[in-house]
């Protein structure tokens, strides 16, 4: 028996306290669970939980949809799945026990499923939030096909707060696949698995996941019974352990490191630019992770010239943007964008960039 | 005319850097342009302009933000919610020229286009390389990927391969100031907030698309089609729902009611059952292994939800043969009556059986037929309302039961537009689905992107004015207030 959720609406003592602090200037930190306070750069301001703001408000699985408070515990929510035989298709980081699926959408982290299935924002189809304003807006909806009004729901997945408090989420839900299996091939470098690993992606596979680490390449297969195992037969490779939990919640010892973790994010089919550095590779190449002490300013410069990004995943220095900075146009846009939403610019301060 | 003098004043401008005949001005031409598939409206433009490269543009839209001249994008003008109608002040800007494949690159299975090539033509030229675009909506012979964004489009196979949003991984974009952004999404990771979301489906009035990454996906090694035929229509609904609760996303899922069904049959012969209530289309599409596991799946639960009979498709003529049915159901509608109106609206799948009887009950009150065909999927559905624009009285009687069919959407937890968007047409739900606040949010992102609101002006979201004016002119219970007065 799964631990239910509680039914706790505090939505009108949330707008209240928003409302308050729009009127005294007072800029607010939003806390979820704080799981993830790690990922951003740092908030000077007053504490706002919402953590206790719960609740399913509608779960019909044959709709394929669930529309939850966002305090709502993230183990509990997959839980309340699970007994359906459904799941969340991003598969979410938790990174914590008190992850909360508001904090889920506003960092939009999404694991390994993320290159095959889609991210965060591929599965968000509405919202309710609290405006910097301190009002309470609707977007989006609770069916798969809505294209009324913008869409700003999905701009919510990954903004960090920035543009509104999340109150409530309607997701997109999937089933849970019938089989799973990991199998492993040797690939000596990330060039060779980075190759290898796109040219699976034209063939009709049913992948899942995939990461290469230390001259290894894992990949995972869901699917029907019969299409796994038909897959796995084509492919070879060895069944491998299931290291999927692990590289989600970034326990796998790669990521057991004191020096610097940077997260790179690259079109997934270009080329290695550190075959000599400590590397693991995710999401059909797309995401590839660094450890090792870094010229930051020097990495962002290179990783642009194949069209990527680069994070301070782990261990950012003071004065340093912990996400790629942004060019003037696209800076302007952001900062009218954020102003539309929080005119006073009280909603999470500087968490995703230091400028607004 | 004051406005001729500034349609010559802006030709001239354009044609400083357009071809001659990219810059149409002569009335004859520019009525190829006063509508798009919504066609009950229309209106004449200033000017069309065509222009050939990202520069000009990037010309075209600074010389308009200069002199606050309205700009409505183009592509096919295949919308059938009025988006890309012109402004009588404004240009259109086609993109029709800009119509090539820049790459395709089988590797990272992608292919970068300019956004007046036509849906279909991309799949055509990744078909060769194993791979294809998955968005397929009806019109996608005739639509451009540019309007797809705008409209973010959907089609019969969204539940299981999503929609444009799911589909399109960048876009370059002129701005209303004219600048050249790039939102580029192929890591997987956005820098900053998702603009790439928030672009796609904004009707053209964020920003103007001059060039789109599109997703690509293998081609399913197998496809089967099985059809379901049912006494009932809640049936065939709560077949839907058995088959997903199964754990079984098919690659499409359309259902079709008695009209429809007629209609389709008399026009193609496929074969379809013309006395049953509902039939259902449902196709599954892997590896061979996956596809022969779910199939008999498939026809089983639908047996077990009442389904009077069940036809596997024997081989691929077979399968689309049940498709051309379906793919063909608006022109089929289209010969049973002089005109016929199109409502999208979508309902959580649970609320069919109310709504569909809601609407059988339009249908009797107005005295105009009705034949639903719906993406049971993923809950859109598509009454088609049968009409005759000649008799007076009864376009205004058909847009009457359109609105009512998509305010009970919106009664049901659902949406007043799932694939078509609101564009001029649905203007008056707008003010009912979303509260003032909500439409002034979107009003101030559209300032964040157009401060002049120099694009597609008067579209998607209603003026505050507007919906005041809505709420007042509002019919209820048939009664409007001030009877008294006299109405034009």
């Amino acid at each position: 028996m799964t631990q239910s959720i509680p039914d706790n609406n505090v939505e009108t003592e949330l707008a209240a306290r928003v409302a308050q602090a729009v009127a005294n200037g007072t800029a607010l930190q939003i806390v979820g669970g704080g799981s993830k306070s790690f990922y951003g750069n740092p908030v000077d301001a007053e504490m706002f939980e919402v953590g206790m703001h719960t609740g399913v408000i509608d779960y019909d699985p044959a709709e394929l949809v669930i529309t939850l408070r966002a305090g709502c515990n993230l183990d509990q929510v997959e839980a309340l799945l699970a007994e359906k035989n459904q799941m969340l298709g991003f598969e979410p980081l938790h990174l914590g026990e008190d992850a909360t699926i508001g904090g889920a959408i506003a960092s939009g982290l999404a694991g390994p499923r993320r290159a095959y299935a889609g991210g965060v924002r591929d599965f968000l189809l509405g919202v309710k939030i609290l405006s910097g304003r301190g009002e309470i807006l609707n977007f989006g909806g609770r069916v798969i096909k809505n294209v009324a009004g913008f869409d700003v729901s999905r701009l919510m997945a990954g903004a960090l707060g920035t543009l509104g408090i999340i109150l409530e989420a309607s997701l997109r839900v999937i089933p849970r696949f019938e089989s799973e299996l990991t199998l492993g091939f040797e690939h000596s470098s990330a060039a060779a698995h980075i190759h290898w690993i796109n040219q699976l992606g034209s063939k009709p596979l049913p992948l899942s996941a995939s990461c290469w680490y230390q001259g290894r390449s894992y990949i995972r297969l869901s699917g029907s019974q019969q299409g796994v195992d038909s897959a796995a037969e084509r492919l070879g490779g060895t069944q491998d352990e299931d290291i999927w939990k692990q590289l989600r919640e970034q326990k796998h010892h790669f990521f057991n490191t004191a020096e610097k973790i940077l997260r790179l994010s690259v079109p997934p089919a270009r080329e290695d630019l550190f075959s000599s550095e400590s590397q693991l590779i995710e999401w059909c190449g797309a995401q590839r992770w660094l450890t090792g002490d870094f010229d930051i300013a020097e990495i962002r410069q290179k990783i642009e010239s194949i069209d990527g990004t680069v994070c301070v995943y782990r261990g950012v220095d003071p004065g340093i943007q912990l996400f790629h900075p942004l060019n003037d146009a696209m800076l302007a846009l952001h900062r009218s964008l954020k102003s539309s939403f929080d005119p006073a610019g009280i909603l999470n301060p500087g968490r995703l960039y230091s400028e607004f | 005319m004051m406005s001729r003098s500034r349609q010559q004043e802006l030709a001239q401008l354009f044609r400083r850097f357009l071809a001659q005949e990219s810059v149409i001005d002569a009335p004859t031409s520019l009525a190829a342009y006063e509508c798009d598939g919504l066609s009950v409206y229309r209106q004449t433009p200033l000017l069309v302009v065509l222009p050939e490269t990202i520069e000009q543009v990037q010309q075209v839209v600074r010389i308009c933000n200069d002199r606050g001249v309205p700009v409505v994008s183009r592509g096919a003008g295949t919308s059938l919610s009025g988006g890309a109608m012109p402004h009588k002040d404004g240009i259109v800007l086609s993109l029709a020229k800009m119509n090539r494949i820049l790459k395709l690159d089988v590797l990272s299975r992608t292919a970068v286009v300019e956004p007046g090539i036509r849906n279909l033509a991309v799949s055509e030229a990744a078909k060769p390389l194993g791979l294809y675009y998955a968005p397929d909506p009806s019109s996608q012979i005739a639509c451009s990927i540019g309007g797809n964004v705008a409209e973010n489009a959907g089609g019969v196979h969204c539940l299981k391969y999503g929609l444009t949003l799911h589909n399109v991984l960048g876009v370059k974009l002129v701005t209303a100031n004219g600048e050249l952004l790039t939102l580029d999404q192929q890591s997987m990771q956005s820098q900053g907030f998702d603009l790439l979301a928030l672009m796609i489906g904004s009707e053209g009035m964020l920003a103007i698309v001059v060039e789109v990454t599109l997703k690509l996906l293998p081609i399913p090694e197998c496809a089967r089609v099985v059809m379901g035929v049912f006494d009932s229509v809640e049936r065939a609904g709560e077949s839907v729902a058995d088959i997903i609760a199964q754990g079984i996303i098919p690659a499409g899922v359309e259902m079709m009611d008695n009209p429809a069904i007629r209609a389709a049959e008399d026009f193609v012969h496929a074969g379809y059952p013309v006395e049953a209530e509902a039939i259902l289309i449902c196709e599954l599409d892997g590896t061979e292994e996956e596809v022969e596991s779910q199939i008999s799946r498939v026809v089983t639960i639908l047996k077990a939800a009442g389904a009077t009979e069940t036809r596997l498709a024997r081989d691929e003529a077979e399968r689309l043969l049940f498709w051309s049915g379906r793919k063909a159901a608006f022109p089929a509608v289209g010969r049973l009556s002089p005109d016929y109106y199109c409502i999208d609206g979508t309902i959580p799948r649970k609320a069919l059986g109310t709504v569909l009887r809601e609407i059988r009950r339009l249908s009797e009150q107005y005295k105009l037929r009705i034949a639903n065909v719906f993406h049971a999927g993923d809950g859109n559905l598509h009454p088609l309302i049968l009409y005759d624009a000649n008799n007076p009285g009864e376009l205004e009687k058909t847009e009457e039961i359109g609105s009512k069919i998509l305010q009970l959407c919106i009664k049901q937890g659902g949406t007043i537009t799932g694939e078509h968007g609101v564009g001029i047409e649905k203007l008056g739900e707008m003010c009912i689905q979303f509260s003032d606040q909500e439409r002034n949010q979107f009003h101030a992102i559209r300032q964040a992107f157009d401060p002049e609101c120099i694009l597609n002006p008067g579209k998607a979201i209603p003026t505050l004015a507007r919906c005041a004016e809505h709420k007042a002119m509002h019919v209820h219970e048939g009664k409007l207030p001030f009877p008294e007065l006299e109405r034009f």
